[in-house]
């Protein structure tokens, strides 16, 4: 008797899936995503959204260039700090030295700026980090590569420890939301809401197009053959170098939003522990996925805000699920039903 | 134009003291298949690293058509056309047959480093893919993700990626390693139909396939040029058959 795989008769054509499978999900989030607020805490939700573009940062630069960087609370929370001291104080300090045995303060006073300009500030300041550190990271691979990002953010974190700026322990706190152009008060929820959406998706779908640009494609060549990508005349470290940039650019995005949303920024944001984090939430959702960080995102942060009142635990069981998903689903929950449903996601 | 396309003068690399490669002088002739034969731990490999600039050599000088590349990095070599394979099959293997062929087509375009455009703008090289993917006969795998290939296909992709660049010198490290008779026979056949109008060198095991396909040969054993002609002169040197059998072997 013949016997006919069914998977073989269902899947359809690659190309088919793929044109039509993303761009579902893509408004089934977007519907999701609006109708939201009515049914979850909106900070909740606001919260999970900055996260989520973060994730979604980080997983352009491990899932689809094939690095793991552990130092991307750098990006994330130096933005941060940078945007809350941009819309709080606005006046720019930095030590010069010209010559003499002093060092010297110089200023640029700066009243505090609006949320957009804040924003600006605070993403490319988290893209000259990625600048500085990619530069010297993209020099080794592997583990070594993730020990360096490692390394240097936290010699940031101890400087934004020690930095007058950030108000140490205290972090920058009060930071006001603004209007955007003077118009959009930021203070109306709604208003913000719609704010934190639009930035999401602005940076959602931009990663979505990296990933799909002739870029993306010899990133993933890099990522799956490096040695033949270089065969082939490719100067592998200027991609690898450009997608550490463009990851912590938009690190940088998520990380001063979530200072202008929350109002705060802090050391927890450039700690180790977030770089951690932001590992766990790309892997529960599904490294190399595009909606995979996204759903990795809200996963954790939902388990933070709604398992809080049990204390310590929510660590133990956030150590469990990396653990499980480590044994279990290596795709992470949404690489897993796309390998269900044979659909790329 | 001189006749030898690429030429070593005294090629050796030394690892923390182990000389791997002992003054080389290599020459191998504008459009002829040239192959680089010898026992394991010969120094076929690192010769091959060295002459694709993966490896930098202690000492001696590598001219590519006259130019010195010795310093040169070893994307810039690729780009002046001379390609390298690996010994373990190296296809992109998460990306399908025609993706794996267009990341080598899109070279034409210089950099690409364009990710704010959609990467539809790759489709006008999927005629000029698919052409390639038919030559090797893997038409029917065109949208097959390269890992699910059987071993002698991956070979086969490999030849169309490193064709697509259209190189006018090709290194092939072991083409036919690890294949049965059938793929065997089909990848030499490949090899030499592309290199009609190329220059190949490349390294083998298979001595039948050295034997067909090669008009000239060099052998090494420890590093050094023990012998250098062609098949039939090369058989007959007894040093040659010494390294190859050893001299207990009665």
């Amino acid at each position: 008797m013949e016997r006919v795989d069914p998977a073989a008769v269902m899947a359809p054509p690659a190309q088919q899936t793929r044109s039509l499978s993303e761009p579902i999900a893509f408004v089934v989030m977007v519907l999701a995503l609006v109708i939201a607020p009515y049914f979850f805490y909106p900070m909740f939700v606001m919260q999970a959204l900055c996260f989520a573009l973060f994730a979604c940062a980080f997983n352009l630069l491990i899932g689809y260039g094939g690095l793991l960087s552990f130092g991307h609370a750098l990006y994330f929370g130096w933005a941060s700090y940078i945007a809350a001291h941009l819309a709080k104080v606005g006046t720019i300090s930095f030590p010069i030295w010209y010559g003499s045995p002093k060092w010297h303060w110089a200023t640029i006073p700066l009243p505090p700026l609006s949320p957009e300009l804040a924003i600006l500030g605070g993403t490319l300041a988290g893209g000259m980090l990625g600048l500085i550190a990619g530069t010297l990271a993209i020099r080794r691979q592997g583990i070594y590569f993730a020990m360096i990002t490692l390394a240097l953010a936290q010699m940031m974190y101890f400087f934004a420890l020690q930095a007058p700026f950030t108000g140490g322990e205290d972090g920058i706190q009060g930071v006001p939301r603004g209007k955007i152009l003077g118009v959009i008060d930021l203070a109306d929820p709604t208003n913000l809401y719609v704010t934190v959406l639009v930035i999401f998706l602005v940076g959602f779908l931009l990663i979505y197009r990296i990933i799909h640009s002739p870029f993306g494609e010899v990133l993933k060549a890099i990522r799956e053959n490096e040695a033949r990508a270089i065969s082939l005349g490719y100067k592998t470290d200027r991609y690898k170098l450009m997608a550490f940039v463009l990851s912590a650019t938009l690190a940088g995005l998520a990380g001063s939003t979530k200072a202008i949303v929350l109002q705060i920024a802090s050391l927890t944001d450039v700690n180790w522990p977030m770089s951690g984090e932001v590992v766990l939430m790309a892997l529960v959702g599904g490294l190399g996925t595009v909606f995979g960080p996204v759903a990795g995102a809200f996963i954790v942060i939902a388990m933070q805000n709604y398992l809080a009142q049990i204390g310590q635990w929510v660590t133990v069981i956030q150590g469990t699920i990396f653990v499980l998903c480590v044994l279990l689903f290596r795709r992470g929950v949404v690489g897993e039903l796309a390998n269900l449903l044979r659909i790329r996601l | 134009m001189s006749e030898f396309i690429l030429e070593t003068e005294d090629l050796t690399k030394e690892f923390a003291g182990f000389v791997a490669v002992n003054g080389v002088n290599l020459r191998v002739e504008r459009g002829t298949i040239h192959a680089l034969i010898g026992p394991n731990g010969a120094g076929k490999t690192t010769c091959f690293n060295l002459l694709s600039k993966f490896l930098q050599p202690t000492r001696g000088r590598i001219s590519y058509k006259g130019k010195d590349i010795t310093a040169m990095a070893a994307a810039d070599v690729a780009n002046l056309g001379m390609v390298r394979s690996f010994q373990i099959s190296a296809v992109f293997p998460h990306l399908t047959v025609l993706e794996n062929v267009r990341i080598a087509l899109q070279r034409k375009r210089g950099g690409s480093f364009d990710f704010w455009r959609s990467r539809s703008v790759l489709d006008t090289f999927n005629d000029r893919a698919k052409a390639l993917i038919a030559d090797v006969g893997l038409t029917e795998f065109t949208d097959v993700l390269a890992v699910e290939l059987p071993y002698g296909r991956k070979r086969a992709l490999e030849i169309a990626t490193t064709l697509a660049l259209d190189p006018e010198m090709m290194l092939l490290d072991e083409p036919t390693a690890g294949m049965g008779h059938e793929d065997i026979s089909r990848i030499a056949a490949l090899i030499k139909s592309v290199a009609a109008n190329r220059t190949v060198l490349m390294v083998e095991h298979n001595l039948s396939v050295v034997e067909n396909l090669c008009q000239r040969i060099t052998v090494l054993t420890r590093g050094r040029v023990l012998a250098e002609g062609d098949y039939e002169t090369v058989s007959k040197n007894p040093e040659v058959r010494e390294a190859y059998m050893g001299t207990g072997d009665a």
